[in-house]
């Protein structure tokens, strides 16, 4: 009997006692410890505290308790997310060897919901970064071709699904940095609206934009992963008080007479494989009985620029927390101004120094109107414009990267071609809206490409219909 | 948009933001926060005035918890993080010294 690899396959077969929740996490840790050698997805694996868990799943289900609905499912956490006890590291020397007292909210629900942590994964330093080579602690690899980046910034999180080690897994958001990585790597990757999953203890980089996700396989595990992970958190004053609509019935919904809308405005830039997977998108669901309409979002285009100023002026403003005083790294010094200067110079890496920079800049005395304030404007603009379009269109298309996965270093010295990965990302972000990436087909050298599917707030029901009717075409298509 | 930004620019928000750059760092970070920012250059012909400022998502109310006691964090697991801790407190240099 071949042993289940979705999320949702393992659960089943776990709660049916069918299949032991041990067996499905040392299958998932002995991938690990096969192949994440060649991959680093993980910068920490849980082995220990992942079979004690597993083993209480088992003995739940053999009380004849359930266990719920990630029963037994092994999961991958992005390392920005605090885990009791556990290494949290946000790829920074700052937090090197910090051991949080507290668990995100996030994570005692997937433990709540019977999910099993098998280990934290890599990302861009503090979340800031397009390719995951921002790390202090290593590069990740692109599981379909080693030479390439997973994209970023959670790229272990994806790099994890793609590889088999893990079927579901944990990112976050704030300018693409799920749907990025999903789109490189081949798997489904969920940017929720904003408000929808509790943010408390995701460290924090951009806070009017974060938000987190889930990876899977397929769109209907990220649903379930989705839905266990959602709703009104009392410890997030950002959380959305009304509950979260249940997924499943929509991913088999179908999009027949649904309102797809083409962005006729849509910024170029995207490389002609990427162009042809996306245009047979608006082809595959149209067959699938959708109506394609045409839309306009003027400010979009001015997405990158609002991003880049307000971003990097909110991180500027969360990363003034790390002054060596009270957690993480310090650099003796004899008195505390220099303690933490000296801190700050030592602990963060080149490009977390770099935004602090801008976003300092942007804030600063006689700059703030020119830049933070312009582009707080921009941000509303480009809202607008989303809200006209849909009252036109149920969901919106676009690519989600302009290229297939780039070789390592290619854009690590060029800050601005990096920046531009997430051109088509950033404006669900501004907007806070929910936006996910389904695979659809390879581009140049047989690497992935992923369609970006775009909804209005709350919208996520409606989005993974068309998600989920994506990947059946793709389906099909074999 | 603001003049091409210089050498005291980045120095000045460099102390803002306690960074210590040395003058390569510096001659580096006014390259590419000057190519960065000649890129943002885009949003300067639009009409804004007339635009209200959008801070977030959603227009969102303070919201205060009932006033009665809960759990929170453990002390002890809390000062194990710390880099220095002395008597229940977080420990610091001082204050006043060379570079205050």
């Amino acid at each position: 009997m071949s042993t289940p690899s979705t999320a949702i396959g393992i659960a089943a077969a776990v709660r049916s006692g069918s299949m032991s929740a041990v067996d499905a996490v040392e299958q998932s840790l002995e991938r690990i410890g096969a192949s994440d050698g060649d991959i680093g997805a993980f910068l920490t694996v849980t082995a220990s505290s992942a079979r004690d868990e597993a083993a209480a799943i088992d003995a739940a289900v053999a009380s004849g308790s359930d266990p719920g609905p990630l029963a037994g499912v092994p999961i991958a956490i992005k390392d920005n997310m605090c885990t009791r006890g556990i290494p949290t590291t946000c790829a920074s020397r700052m937090l090197d060897g910090w051991l949080p007292p507290y668990d995100a909210t996030v994570i005692s629900r997937l433990r709540t919901a019977g999910a099993v942590i098998v280990g934290k994964t890599n990302l861009d330093e503090f979340a800031m970064g397009s390719s995951t080579e921002n790390s202090a602690f290593g590069v990740t690899k692109n599981p379909h071709d080693p030479t390439r980046v997973p994209g970023g910034s959670s790229g272990g999180s994806a790099a994890a699904v793609a590889a088999g080690f893990v079927p579901v897994s944990l990112g976050s958001d704030t300018g693409g940095s799920i749907r990025q990585p999903a789109g490189l790597c081949g798997v489904v990757g969920v940017k929720p609206t904003y408000g929808a999953v509790s943010r408390l203890g995701l460290v924090a980089f951009a806070s009017s934009l974060d938000q987190i996700g889930p990876f899977a396989g397929n769109v209907a595990d990220a649903a379930v992963v989705l839905e266990a992970i959602a709703g009104h958190d009392p410890g997030d004053s950002t959380s959305i008080p009304e509950p979260f609509g249940p997924l499943g019935a929509a991913v088999p919904r179908g999009v027949e007479g649904m309102r797809v809308g083409r962005i006729t405005d849509l910024p170029a830039g995207a490389d002609p494989d990427v162009t042809e997977r996306f245009e047979a998108a608006f082809d595959a669901l149209a067959d699938a009985g959708a109506d394609i309409v045409d839309v306009e979002v003027p400010a979009f285009t001015y997405g990158l620029t609002a991003y880049y100023l307000i971003a990097p002026a909110e991180a500027s403003s969360n990363l003034a927390r790390y002054d060596g005083v009270r957690y993480g790294h310090r650099v003796a010094a004899p008195d505390t101004d220099a303690m933490y200067v000296a801190t700050r110079t030592d602990g963060f890496g080149a490009e977390v120094k770099r935004r602090i920079l801008l976003g300092t800049y942007a804030l600063s005395a006689g700059y703030y109107d020119a830049y933070y304030g312009k582009a707080q404007r921009v941000r509303r603009l480009i809202a607008d414009d989303f809200a006209r379009a849909y009252t036109h269109a149920d969901v919106l298309l676009t690519p989600t990267a302009p290229t297939v996965a780039f070789e390592i270093g290619a854009k690590s010295d060029d800050p601005l071609a990096m920046y531009l990965c997430d051109t088509y990302t950033i404006p669900s972000n501004l907007a806070g809206h929910p936006a996910m990436s389904v695979p659809f087909g390879t581009g140049a050298d047989g690497l992935p490409v992923g369609v970006q599917v775009l909804a209005p707030a709350v919208g996520e029901a409606t989005m993974f219909a068309v998600g989920a009717a994506l990947e059946r075409a793709m389906g099909a298509q074999r | 948009m603001a003049g091409r930004i210089t050498d005291d620019d980045v120095a000045h928000v460099a102390r803002l933001a306690r960074l210590g750059l040395d003058p390569d760092d510096v001659q580096r970070a006014v390259a590419e926060l000057g190519a960065v920012l000649e890129h943002f250059a885009d949003i300067d012909a639009l009409e804004l005035d007339a635009v209200e400022p959008m801070a977030q998502p959603y227009p969102l109310t303070n919201v205060l918890r009932e006033d009665v006691v809960t759990t929170s964090l453990d002390r002890d697991e809390v000062l194990a993080q710390a880099p220095d801790a002395v008597d229940g407190r977080f420990a610091v240099p001082p204050i006043l010294g060379d570079g205050a």
